[in-house]
């Protein structure tokens, strides 16, 4: 049996135990159905061209973990953005992990999907919301049927996210393979505000397989900042499908930080459905070895005066391999648009490999679009400068990727998840400056 | 300080410098002139220990120590400092975070410890004094943004900051108004002492009425044609370097 049986099987062996609403159950149903139809997606297929899911998929993998011990605070405390005060809802191998996290109920509501799905004063908001904007994938479709567990975050009108909402996703291994498929949903409500911080983290070297569904839906101006920080094992593998849909007036901006993990592929789309929105999408990329990470963007501007920016650095090293491929679909009926996509590259070995694809459809004739894209190495006249004052390669090379994502890292709005990510690179490249950049 | 023999380099294949001897004792200023193309920068660059550089033949010496296969970094934490024509721009990394990388570094490299956080303030606040740097500057993105005159004085501020024995300004006058010329040479001449020495490349007479050269090299064609005292300089500036060529044809 291969996996897509495997799972079709398990799903009608397990949906019945799970207690949703009716409707929740129907949406399962007709997505298990759409998998069936859908499957997994092919190589031949153009989204897809650079990143094949072939060993992913030839594995086995325990779909309903069994969490036996509570994991120790102490020993996890590091995967968290400990330094600020943050609400956190934290899972382990897909279970909610009480004792790690902090929710809320009080203004906001920063809780479960399960909750949300079985709980009547929920129903209106899922009815609403519920698997409205991803779109018809196998992946996604997937994602649906299983849908168990995950964050539901809600933030009423005029509400402002008193503190950070952490979403951490750890998975022990103790299941050997393991795939997991947390489903989120983020609703912003009319002039509110939140930020989010999301990661996901192998706790072992046993392979794992996350494929993760976020819908997020921004009412009339609404702010969301999203920060996504991909820094896992050389074993575990993630898609990562983030949905969003801004009404008028809206800010998003969606940072993602991909420093690590065996395949790494963020479906990121942004829907702009009202008048005025802006849509940020930034990513530092920085791997080596064999490790796989793929930016597939779109940003579909349906409505006039809204603005797009989407900036990708990636700095590539060994044999690893990136792909970026950016999608800016602009309507007929949406003139004045400013969408400005740019996608850098450093490749630092002969080995290494970026394929970048940016793609514009434009169908109305008043816009400002721009995109560009660089490959290129670290430059050695600023190499041979930072040499000259007697910094040592290995430090001046830190230097020169810092100077060069520094522009996406600029724009974080949390100073503590700002100084994490220097951290983790500055770790990554194995050096220690002595400061914070 | 600096012995030079017979040093022949190629860039990209084809040979630049042909042949260069060249002694600058400590406490001595010697400036480097010469027509465009002439191998100047290359020179530097060379001394400095730039790898695109190959060093073909010959022998550099820094107090009696051979540093032709010591890397760029290995010989700037022996004392060697070049102010470069064009600074790089990193942005995201402070004027400030920078220098204190550099002397950290050079501290490790020498066994010590990282200079105290008092000491490095006063250090910074004295020389940047020196070169009349205001405060606000030395936290901006090293030189990103920076005009021609900022770029320049940051580099002496640099040199200021990490005291080499061996110092090259590569053609620091260019770019520069007379103010900031002023500025830049008075910091040059404060930094000098009988312990260190200075080499200057220039292709004008302007700023060797600033800082004052004890010696005058002509160099053409990847070759010293020609050596003297500062007066050569103003024989350059009135005459050219054609009267020179002539010379050479003659001999």
């Amino acid at each position: 049996m291969d996996l897509k049986e495997k799972l079709i099987s398990s799903f009608y062996a397990y949906e019945d135990h799970l207690q949703v609403t009716n409707q929740v159950h129907d949406v399962k149903v007709q997505a298990i159905k759409d998998f069936e139809t859908l499957g997994f997606p092919k190589k031949k297929e153009e989204a897809w061209k650079y990143t094949s899911l072939n060993k992913l998929l030839k594995q086995d993998y325990n779909l309903f973990a069994q969490v036996e011990d509570a994991l120790d605070y102490k020993e996890v405390k590091k995967y968290f953005i400990h330094e600020i005060d943050t609400y956190t809802i934290v899972f382990v191998d897909g279970v909610y992990a009480s004792q790690l996290s902090s929710t809320t109920h009080d203004k906001i509501d920063a809780c479960l999907m399960s909750s949300a799905m079985e709980k009547d004063k929920y129903a209106h908001l899922l009815e609403k919301y519920f698997n409205k904007i991803a779109p018809k994938s196998g992946l996604n479709a997937l994602n649906t049927a299983f849908a168990r567990q995950g964050a539901f975050i809600n933030i009423p009108k005029n509400t402002v996210a008193d503190k950070p909402i952490q979403i951490i996703n750890f998975s022990t291994g103790k299941e050997n393979n393991l795939m997991i498929q947390p489903r989120n949903l983020i609703v912003v409500g009319e002039n509110a505000q939140v930020e989010i911080i999301e990661r996901h983290q192998s706790l072992s070297e046993n392979p794992v397989f996350t494929n993760s569904v976020t819908e997020i839906f921004v009412e009339k101006r609404g702010m969301l900042d999203f920060y996504k920080i991909q820094n896992d094992t050389h074993q575990a593998s993630l898609i990562d499908n983030t949905f969003i849909e801004q009404m008028a007036d809206t800010h998003c901006s969606v940072h993602t930080f991909s420093l690590g993990g065996a395949l790494t592929r963020n479906n990121l789309e942004f829907y702009q459905k009202g008048e005025h929105s802006n849509s940020t999408l930034k990513g530092v990329t920085l791997i080596e070895g064999k490790q796989h990470v793929d930016h597939n963007t779109l940003v579909h501007h349906t409505q006039p005066n809204c603005e797009s920016h989407q900036d990708y650095k990636g700095i590539y090293d060994e044999k690893s391999v990136g792909v970026f491929n950016g999608k800016v679909l602009v309507d007929k009926i949406a003139q004045k648009i400013n969408a400005y996509q740019s996608n850098n590259n450093i490749l630092a070995h002969d080995d290494a490999t970026i394929n970048s694809k940016p793609q514009l459809e434009i169908f109305a004739d008043d816009v400002a679009c721009s995109h560009g894209c660089t490959i290129g190495q670290l430059d050695e006249e600023a190499l041979f400068y930072l040499k000259s004052r007697g910094i040592p390669a290995k430090e001046a090379r830190a230097l020169l990727t810092y100077a060069f994502a520094n522009n996406v890292l600029e724009s974080v709005k949390i100073g503590a998840i700002k100084k994490r990510i220097n951290k983790l690179i500055a770790n990554k490249l194995n050096v220690n400056l002595g400061f914070d950049l | 300080m600096l012995k030079i023999k017979n040093l022949h380099a190629n860039v990209e294949g084809k040979e630049i410098l042909k042949g260069i001897n060249l002694e600058i004792k400590a406490g001595e200023v010697h400036a480097i002139m010469g027509p465009n193309g002439s191998g100047k920068s290359t020179l530097a660059s060379v001394i400095a220990g730039k790898e695109e550089y190959e060093q073909t033949e010959g022998e550099i010496i820094l107090e009696n120590e051979e540093i032709s296969e010591l890397e760029a970094d290995e010989r700037a934490r022996k004392g060697v400092f070049l102010s470069f024509q064009y600074p790089v721009e990193i942005p995201g990394v402070s004027v400030t975070n920078f220098i204190k990388t550099a002397i950290n570094e050079t501290r490790k490299a020498q066994g010590l410890e990282e200079m105290p956080a008092k000491d490095m303030l006063k250090k910074i606040k004295e020389k940047s004094e020196l070169l009349e740097i205001k405060r606000g500057f030395l936290s901006r993105s090293l030189n990103e943004g920076f005009s021609g005159g900022e770029k320049k004085r940051n580099e002496i501020f640099q040199m200021a900051m990490l005291e080499p024995k061996f110092a090259m300004l590569d053609e620091t006058d260019s770019g520069l108004d007379i103010d900031a010329l002023r500025i830049v040479s008075n910091g040059v001449n404060k930094l000098k002492t009988k312990d260190n020495a200075v080499m200057v490349i220039t292709h004008y007479q302007r700023l060797l009425n600033y800082i004052v050269p004890d010696f005058v090299h002509v160099l053409m064609d990847g070759k010293i044609v020609k050596s003297g005292g500062k007066e050569l300089a103003h024989k350059l500036e009135e005459h050219g370097y054609d009267w020179i060529k002539e010379e050479m044809k003659m001999a």
